[in-house]
């Protein structure tokens, strides 16, 4: 099992969001996780990658059979976790090229892999910048600053192919991109698929489930998972609505 | 104030003036004597800056009151003096060097300045010499209200006068290094330097302020500017004096008729460091770029006080500067924009912001516009704050250790400033200081 999630508890602020979230992922598989807005999906995401501010209370989360939890953040990137963000943050100064060589050496250091030096790195970079038809121009800027949208979440893909992590979480990598920049980046992370690489894909919409083929879909709904089915699950949520399982969790509840 | 009620700052620095006795150059003119009593019967009747005064609230100078200075032991061991400010140096310069406040030919750059430039040291100035540039000299800067300038040109000793010859484009930057050693008792230096730049002229100037790492110092240089009509002048300063020293400056530029001048302050040594800047857009579409940074520890204090005054119409100014502050460090940035009712169309943007890395320092940051004319643009913006917590959280989720990344934002932070210096030997030794400032920068710059 590359991860597995048990009875999860996170809150934030003292206020509860995941109630008990239960997930295992095997490598080279897909998972998609659906819900609507305030389900709990993105404190999810940002639990897994680490960020403090949630305070997990309960369950635990194993990652190749370790406590992810007890890692700090950048430990859990080195061991090959990676999180693709919703809202990619801008750092001004730090030009891209820079940080993900940085980023890189890193988590090679880690592996116990030698470090890039400058120039067998703009190789690599050149070659994995055409996988996201990201702009070249883009490397030197600094990181995500003035970015669009959909080069923001380009960006992310890029990163993602040069760190080449084992457990890939992509948290709505797919709001607020066109129909073109939503292909570029589904096709992106299609080439990245491989049979000792897992991903969690976060979504809202079922539209990007139409490019990157989940093996398991879940329904998140007020910090549970309520539903676990295959890809078929994701079309008859797109066309019941979230207020389907809703009512029916609702029904449980009162049972 | 009340009879009896005598502080100790306030006590007349008589006895302290008179430790450093009077200075007087051979060959000096009776202009120039006159202007020197009139800055010391100014510092005299005025005293030391108090913190009840607006302009010193922040900055306390009781210690500088406090300290006897001497002036430096004349006669210095000019082989130990290079090799220490060897490191000062910079590569394809045009260097005048000043150790404890003389000029030092043997250690300067031998042969004659490039092309279009001369170069002359107050100390050495002979008649002829004084009949060029006496006037000009002390005609700007303001000694009714800064103190120290008042002082320093009451008891300037040595300096440098600077001339782009009109039309004159100077490839080799003019560095003057000013040099204090360390000595057993404090000691204080009043470097002077007048630069003046021709019509047109295309010149770099560089003033280093070194010094041993320890020994207590004052350091009151008054620099004074003038940059002609389409004079286009970059200008760099660059303070790292030893940690016990006080360095209280006063740069004052003036930008004629569509000249353009650059300044770019960097305050990095010193236990207080006091920049007075004064710019003067006196002609019409000149425009005035002022940039600074600096980086404090411990308990050093760095005091920017700006004035720029848009004197004319259609004139611009932009102010950025950058603090990085740890422990217990202070940063002060007063900045006062003065537009006068004939400037109009003036375009001023000032920016200050300060990064602070210890919940202990602490920054004060007064932007002050003064708008005499209707039809202007003036922006001003100040922020002081910490490194943004979603952006360290960003790089860690990428593999980067906690460390790394507080290193890596501070050095993307200050290396903004650093990285628009033009004078690539000087941005190399900047770098390196940064590198070697900031807290393990030893990972950034693995990342270089």
């Amino acid at each position: 099992m590359l991860l597995e999630i048990r009875n999860l508890h996170a809150s934030v602020d003292d206020n509860e969001i995941l109630h008990g979230v239960d997930l295992q992922v095997r490598p080279g598989e897909v998972h998609a996780i659906m819900g609507p807005n305030g389900s709990g999906k993105s404190t999810l995401a940002q639990v897994l990658a680490g960020r403090d501010e949630y305070d997990v209370s309960a369950g635990e989360v194993l990652f190749d059979g370790r406590d992810l939890l007890e890692m700090a953040p950048e430990e859990r990137a080195r061991e090959g976790v990676f999180l693709a963000f919703q809202y990619p943050v801008e750092i001004p100064g730090v030009s891209n090229t820079y940080f993900l060589r940085a980023a890189l050496n890193a988590v090679r250091k880690h592996r116990g892999l030698s470090e890039f030096d400058a120039i067998s790195f703009l190789k690599l970079v050149r070659e994995k910048v055409k996988l996201v038809g990201l702009d070249e121009s883009l490397l030197q800027r600094p990181v995500n600053e003035g970015f669009s949208g959909g080069e923001k979440k380009r960006n992310e893909i890029f990163h993602m192919a040069v760190l080449e992590p084992r457990l890939c979480v992509l948290d709505e990598t797919d709001s607020g991109l066109d129909i073109d920049a939503l292909r570029i980046v589904a096709d992106g992370v299609n080439t990245l698929r491989s049979p000792e690489r897992a991903f969690v894909v976060i979504t809202h919409y079922q539209r990007l489930l139409d490019y990157i083929v989940p093996d398991f879909v879940h329904v998140l709904l007020d910090g549970r998972i309520v539903r676990s089915g295959g890809k078929e699950l994701a079309l008859e949520l797109e066309s019941k609505g979230y207020a389907w399982l809703e009512h029916e969790a609702a029904a449980e509840a009162r049972a | 104030m009340s009879e009896g009620a005598v502080s100790a700052e306030a006590q007349a620095p008589a006895a302290w003036l008179a430790d450093l006795g009077e200075a007087r150059l051979d060959h000096e003119p009776e202009s120039v004597r006159a202007m020197r009593a009139r800055g010391l019967e100014r510092f005299s009747e005025r005293g030391f800056p108090r913190p009840n005064e607006e302009d010193w609230r922040f900055t306390n100078v009781a210690a500088v009151a406090r300290t006897r200075f001497l002036r430096p032991p004349a006669g210095i061991d000019t082989a130990a003096a290079g090799r220490a400010l060897a490191s000062a140096g910079l590569a394809h310069c045009h260097e005048v060097v000043f150790v404890d406040g003389r000029h030092v030919p043997e250690l300067s750059s031998p042969g004659v300045p490039p092309a279009g430039v001369a170069v002359h040291s107050l100390a050495r100035a002979r008649p002829a010499d004084w009949e060029a540039f006496g006037a000009e000299l002390g005609r700007r800067a303001d000694v009714v209200n800064r103190p120290f300038a008042a002082l320093a040109t009451g008891l300037f000793e040595d300096g440098a006068v600077i001339d782009f010859a009109p039309g004159a484009v100077v490839e080799t930057p003019v560095h003057l290094i000013f040099w204090s050693s360390a000595h057993a008792q404090p000691t204080a230096t009043f470097p002077r330097v007048l630069v003046r730049a021709g019509e047109n002229a295309r010149a770099t100037v560089v003033e280093s302020y070194r010094g041993a790492a320890r020994g207590v110092t004052l350091v009151c240089p008054v620099t004074e500017l003038v940059a002609e009509a389409g004079a286009a002048i970059d200008h760099y300063k660059l303070q790292h004096e030893s940690l016990d020293a006080f360095h209280l400056a006063l740069f004052h530029v003036e930008a004629g008729r569509g000249a353009n001048v650059s300044s770019q302050t960097f305050s990095l040594g010193a236990a207080i460091a006091r920049h007075d800047v004064q710019a003067v857009l006196g002609g019409e579409g000149a425009e005035v770029t002022l940039n600074g940074l600096y980086l404090v520890r411990g308990r050093q204090l760095a005091d920017f006080h700006m004035r720029v005054d848009h004197a004319r119409a259609h004139t611009t100014s932009h102010e950025l500067f950058k603090g990085v502050l740890d422990e217990r460090a202070r940063g002060v940035f007063n900045g006062r924009i003065h537009v006068h009712p004939q400037a109009q169309k003036t375009d001023a943007k000032q920016t200050s912001r300060n990064l602070l890395l210890s919940a202990e320092a602490l920054v004060n940051a007064n932007p002050q516009l003064e708008i005499f004319a209707d039809d202007v643009r003036c922006t001003h913006g100040s922020t002081v704050g910490q490194l943004d917590d979603q952006a360290i959280f960003y790089l860690r989720s990428r593999g980067i250790g906690l460390e790394a990344a507080r290193s890596l934002l501070t050095y993307a932070f200050a290396a903004d400033i650093v990285e628009r210096t033009r004078v690539e030997p000087l941005r190399r030794q900047l770098q390196e200081f940064l590198l070697a400032w900031i807290p393990h920068g030893e990972v950034v710059r693995e990342a270089v």
